[in-house]
């Protein structure tokens, strides 16, 4: 019974910026299910950001045009107004940013955040509201919480002020959760907690969790599923298994073998992609990737179509269509 | 014979911060009785969580900062108190390398001005100056026509080689490096780690390389040191520090280590706590609020650094 929970059809979003048109998101199409964790990956710059930012009803910027269709519990997200986004966002649908500073008011306690929050989407009481935000602040794991929760960001580290976010994102016990980054301005060890916590609430509620991240570990540790981005497009989508053991799009092969591995062998050197990342404003004709891309050729210069099987799975490149092996 | 070029003794800093109750300034102790030694042409990568103290010891070796107490002593000689005008000739020998690659370069000047800019400070002619400029954008990795172009117009990568390329006019022999590749994409990151690793074969340069990737740190080094708070606890080869850590610090860092290879998940260990601030530092091992081995003699004991087998480790528990 896999049920989509959320399903993203020909998702574009473009700019119009002094430079000319960006088109930051092209042709995304994707989905999710219920308990299943999604992980986005691609370089800075391509996209991952501003795709979720669209799902969620999040891009306010006048010059940017988005078009497509978002279902989320088979409704168009896209279609809705402001007011029916607010009521879903934060309900069924959480974020979680890169930077927990953002989503925090300097003067405002932690618990006043939480309690807001629950307020906005329930009639509960202040009393309840506060008993309510202890109880979340200690099942993501911060010590303390009847003293933590008058306590001001501030005042929190940087692992806390996450945890905090987090704890905010679950008090409505969310359908989706959708965290850009949660753990790259944090340490290893309060990382890998909050990695942790995320798994943990995973298995308690079902919730789907898409993660946005550009370290592979994170991806490995956390998702089953995975989206490759590069230039505003999906360049490959797989399970996570099949990304590790049988990467298909050149770009993917690339990015597993630039990382530099702990559980492999040293190298005196290691892969690199040539060039500099895509910039969006000038991108070479037909595949983006193809002034970089060892395997680049004649066909390159048109447009690769996605081939993907019944599951959504595979990639974007004339290699798969060609039955060329790299 | 491998030869010692720079001796660390016993350095420590402590910074004075408002902040403190009834007007007292606070005393962050960001490193407190720093060791090691380092070999020509090696590379020694520093680790550890944000705040332990990295870039305070690469800031102090490089002499940008002044070492509280303790000794630098740098082919022989002790730099540690040495005046500015007195390190002017060794800022040639030694360079420093920041973490940022965008806010470390003038946005108003063009990239041949800035490679040239400390050629020009210790009086070398235009001529000269520019002939090296070309010659270094080129081993970097840049294009000739890079130098009359500005910074914004260059990608994090570019950038990360314009300063590698700064750092390299005056011939150096030790570099420091504060995260160099941290705030660039994996694939721009690995053709960095290639530069330096091709840089220092060929110019037999010392690195001192910090980071808090493992994967990165593993790759560019010969040695490691592992910081917790302010101190080593733990120092060796690259192999004994991976392969058989020994401090429950090295333990749980490398534990926590997002790995993309899942078939060792179950030995995951996950350290309970925050990182504890330097101003409230813990007594004994101030590793002791988390270590899941401790024991109640460590919040009294403080475990010196001393040689355990193949490694240096600060741990009262192990023998
Ligand atoms: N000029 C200063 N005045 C006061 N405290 C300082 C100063 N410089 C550093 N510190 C403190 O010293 C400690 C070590 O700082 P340092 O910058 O060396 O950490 P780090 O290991 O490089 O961390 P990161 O990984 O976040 O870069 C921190 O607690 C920091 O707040
Ligand atoms: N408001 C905006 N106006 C113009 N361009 C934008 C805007 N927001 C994002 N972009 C561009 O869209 C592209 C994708 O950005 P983003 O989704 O943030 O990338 P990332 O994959 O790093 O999250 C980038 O080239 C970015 O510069
Ligand atoms: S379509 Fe061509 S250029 Fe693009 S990834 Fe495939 S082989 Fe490379
Ligand atoms: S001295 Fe004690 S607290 Fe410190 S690392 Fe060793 S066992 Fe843990
Ligand atoms: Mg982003
Ligand atoms: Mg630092």
């Amino acid at each position: 019974m896999a049920e989509k929970l959320l399903e993203v059809k020909n998702l574009c979003v473009s700019f119009k910026t002094r430079k000319g048109v960006v088109r930051a998101v092209n042709n995304l199409s994707f989905s999710i299910n219920h308990g299943e964790v999604l992980g986005i990956v691609g370089e800075s710059g391509s996209g991952k950001s501003v795709s979720m930012s669209a799902v969620m009803g999040l891009i306010k910027d006048e010059n940017a045009e988005i078009t497509g269709e978002v279902f989320f519990n088979g409704e168009d997200l896209l279609k809705k107004s402001d007011e029916e986004l607010r009521a879903i966002r934060g309900k069924d649908i959480a974020m979680v940013f890169q930077d927990p500073m953002t989503a925090l008011t300097p003067v405002y306690t932690i618990g006043w955040h939480i309690r807001e929050q629950l307020q906005l989407h329930s009639d509960i009481s202040d009393k309840d509201a506060k008993a309510r935000a202890i109880e979340l602040l200690e099942e993501v794991g911060i010590p303390d919480p009847e003293k933590r929760v008058d306590q001001y960001p501030h005042e929190f580290s940087g692992g806390m002020r996450q945890r905090a976010i987090i704890a905010m994102a679950l008090s409505l016990n969310p359908k989706l959760l959708i965290a850009d980054e949660p753990t790259t301005a944090l340490d290893v060890t309060i990382q890998a907690q909050i990695l942790d916590l995320l798994e943990r609430l995973r298995k308690t509620y079902n919730s789907s969790i898409i993660i946005i991240t550009h370290d592979m570990g994170v991806v490995s540790e956390l998702s089953s599923e995975v989206l490759v981005m590069y230039a505003g497009r999906m360049v490959e989508r797989s399970t996570k298994s099949s990304l590790f053991a049988n990467p298909q799009h050149p770009y993917t092969k690339g990015l597993m073998n630039s990382v530099p591995r702990v559980d492999r062998a040293r190298t005196s050197r290691l892969e690199t992609i040539s060039g500099q990342p895509a910039s969006l404003l000038n991108l070479p004709s037909g595949c983006a990737f193809r002034n970089r891309c060892p395997s680049a050729h004649a066909a390159c210069t048109e447009q690769p179509t996605f081939i993907s099987d019944s599951n959504g799975y595979g990639a974007a490149c004339f290699l798969l269509t060609e039955g060329v092996r790299s | 014979m491998s030869q010692e070029i720079l001796r660390v003794n016993n350095v420590s800093r402590i910074y004075e911060t408002s902040g403190g109750s009834f007007g007292r300034k606070n005393k962050v102790s960001a490193l407190d009785g720093v060791s090691f030694n380092l070999v020509h042409g090696e590379t020694l990568g520093i680790v550890g969580e944000s705040g332990c103290g990295k870039s305070t010891l690469g800031r102090i070796i490089s002499r940008l900062d002044t070492p509280t107490s303790g000794e630098i002593i740098y082919k022989g000689n002790d730099i540690a108190k040495k005046s500015l005008s007195a390190m002017r000739p060794l800022r040639k020998e030694i360079q420093f390398i920041f973490q940022d690659p965008y806010a470390s370069l003038n946005p108003r000047r063009q990239i041949g001005a800035i490679i040239e800019e400390p050629m020009r400070i210790h009086g070398m002619g235009k001529d000269e100056r520019r002939a090296r400029a070309h010659e270094l954008l080129e081993k970097v990795g840049l294009d000739k026509n890079s130098y009359e172009k500005y910074p914004h117009e260059f990608s994090g990568g570019q950038r990360q080689r314009v300063v590698i390329a700064r750092a390299l006019t005056l011939k150096p022999e030790l570099i420091i490096a504060d995260e160099p590749v941290s705030a660039l994409d994996v694939s721009i990151q690995a053709q960095v780690l290639n530069l330096f690793k091709e840089l220092q074969d060929e110019m037999k340069l010392t690195y001192i390389f910090v980071a808090h990737d493992l994967g990165v740190v593993r790759h560019i080094s010969d040695r490691i040191a592992v910081m917790y708070l302010g101190k080593i606890v733990e120092l060796g080869s690259v192999e004994e520090i991976y392969n058989n850590p020994q401090h429950p610090y090295t333990k749980a860092l490398l534990s926590a280590n997002p790995r993309i290879d899942q078939s060792a998940k179950s030995t995951r260990q996950i350290l309970t706590g925050d990182i504890p601030s330097p101003l409230n530092r813990p007594s004994g091992c101030s590793f002791h609020t988390r270590c899941p081995i401790a024991v109640p003699e460590c919040s009294t004991r403080e475990p010196e650094l001393r040689r355990i087998g193949a490694v240096d480790v600060a741990c009262n528990l192990v023998v």
